[in-house]
């Protein structure tokens, strides 16, 4: 153990050495991260993402707790501007437009080295009243070029609008309703989601069908360090 | 850094006290439980720390009487007692009473002794005989924080008719006891009167209806849902 220590410590001092040496190398002071999502559902899009490199004040959102504004016109129109504002954040993308199921988008994002370094990010599930899915303050400050992680995350449900699937209330292509609506008539707590019942299964007022059904597990992110 | 080095360092001193041969290698366990549903109450948790030949439940094998009456009812006393028998450290009710939907558990101890295993388990309302648990996950040696997330169960011991009915939280009664969130309607039929799997199966989630007056189901489909997982627990070794 002692040495392992030791030969981390001396590691650690050559690479203090390289950098004074190299004080005028800007590369050594960046990092480049390449963000990518793949929708996994069966009829889901998801809105442009929310991606987020960040210090550890930024928690985008508690199981419990109420959602923030921003949260709540992401989850329910897919904005992601609210979202996306706030001190902590070090660096935003806000994506390249829809992610339809079964296809995937990739962002890079080059930010100065952190000691501490988080990511976050969130996207719409289109055809549901205010249903999102993501990540939240997942630690890659120890991620070194060419390493990576990939996480399967799941469907939360934002807590703000009441899942009545019905007409006018979804901005989806099954529904092409209102987005973002102030009016918070919800449980008022974030938590998972319990899926969509759909037509199909017994909910006579909603305009889904059984292809809009999904399982806890919605999303795949990869986060690969690339410089 | 320093909270990556520091089970590094306690495992470090725990190997030289070993090496003395004197000291019996005990850890205390600091637990919190959040309900992740948006409308599923648990009844009062049971857990318990306890040699690996005892389990409150095994997934495909069927249910003791007293896991039975757990998830059929919320009672907890027969796996306490079965517990305390084999010697196990038991915590009971840690949140004094309902956990509701989105809620934590404030952080509470368990002790356990070397080799232990941690079991975990509480009734989701409302279901007939559904339960969220923990079998036996061996406590790691390492100081550290752990998470784990776990599925609601289906105790295999009631067919899901999903109606609710007073006193049907004693075993052998069918129905549903309660539903705290006031939510469930009532006149539903029945959604069934036969349980396919009667060993602990990984719950099928509840059907529900949208006819709070009648249907099949007392249940509502967009409230009383869920998609596993229904718990995060987050487990301190100390």
């Amino acid at each position: 153990m002692n040495k392992l220590i030791k030969i981390a410590a001396v590691v650690l001092c050559g690479a203090t050495l390289v950098a004074c040496a190299d004080s005028d190398d800007d590369h050594a002071k960046q990092a480049s991260y390449r963000l990518t999502v793949h929708n996994l559902t069966n009829n889901q899009p998801f809105s442009p993402l929310a991606f987020a490199l960040h210090q550890a004040q930024y928690n985008p959102w508690q199981v419990g707790m109420a959602a923030s504004l921003g949260l709540e016109k992401l989850a329910e129109g897919g904005d992601t501007t609210d979202f996306l504002r706030d001190s902590a954040i070090v660096a935003a993308n806000a994506g390249d437009g829809i992610v339809a199921p079964g296809m995937s988008q990739s962002v890079d994002i080059t930010v100065p080295t952190h000691q501490m370094l988080m990511y976050s990010a969130a996207t719409m599930l289109v055809n549901t009243n205010d249903g999102f899915t993501g990540l939240k303050q997942y630690d890659i400050s120890a991620l070194m070029p060419g390493e990576s992680m990939t996480m399967l995350a799941t469907v939360y449900d934002a807590g703000t609008e009441k899942n009545t699937e019905s007409t006018d209330t979804m901005p989806g292509p099954a529904d092409n309703g209102i987005g973002f609506d102030a009016t918070r008539d919800d449980v008022g707590f974030v938590a998972a989601h319990q899926g969509v019942v759909t037509q199909d299964d017994g909910l006579t007022s909603s305009v889904l069908n059984q292809s809009h059904r999904f399982e806890s597990k919605v999303a795949k992110f990869t986060i690969e360090r690339i410089e | 850094m320093n909270k990556r080095t520091y089970p590094v360092l306690r495992s470090f001193s725990c190997a030289t006290l070993l090496a003395f041969g004197s000291v019996a290698h005990a850890a205390t366990l600091s637990l919190e439980i959040t309900n992740l549903t948006q409308g599923i109450h648990f009844t009062p948790f049971i857990v318990a720390t306890h040699q690996t030949d005892h389990q409150f439940f095994e997934a495909g094998m069927a249910a003791s009487t007293s896991l039975q009456a757990m998830a059929e009812g919320g009672d907890i006393s027969g796996l306490e007692t079965d517990a305390v028998a084999a010697g196990a450290m038991v915590v009971k009710n840690p949140n004094l009473g309902l956990l509701m939907p989105g809620q934590a558990v404030a952080s509470f101890d368990i002790s356990a002794n070397a080799g232990d295993n941690l079991s975990l388990a509480a009734m989701l309302l409302p279901t007939n005989d559904g339960f969220a648990g923990i079998d036996s996950w061996p406590i790691p040696t390492q100081a550290g924080t752990y998470t784990l997330m776990v599925n609601a169960y289906d105790a295999g011991t009631e067919a899901n008719n999903e109606l609710i009915t007073a006193d049907s939280g004693a075993p052998g009664v069918i129905g549903i006891p309660a539903d705290p969130s006031g939510k469930a309607g009532t006149g539903g039929s029945g959604v069934t009167s036969t349980e396919q799997n009667m060993a602990v199966h990984i719950h099928r989630g509840s059907l529900g209806d949208d006819d709070a007056a009648a249907g099949l189901s007392d249940l509502d489909n967009t409230v009383h849902r869920w998609l596993n997982p229904v718990l995060k627990v987050t487990i301190t070794v100390q």
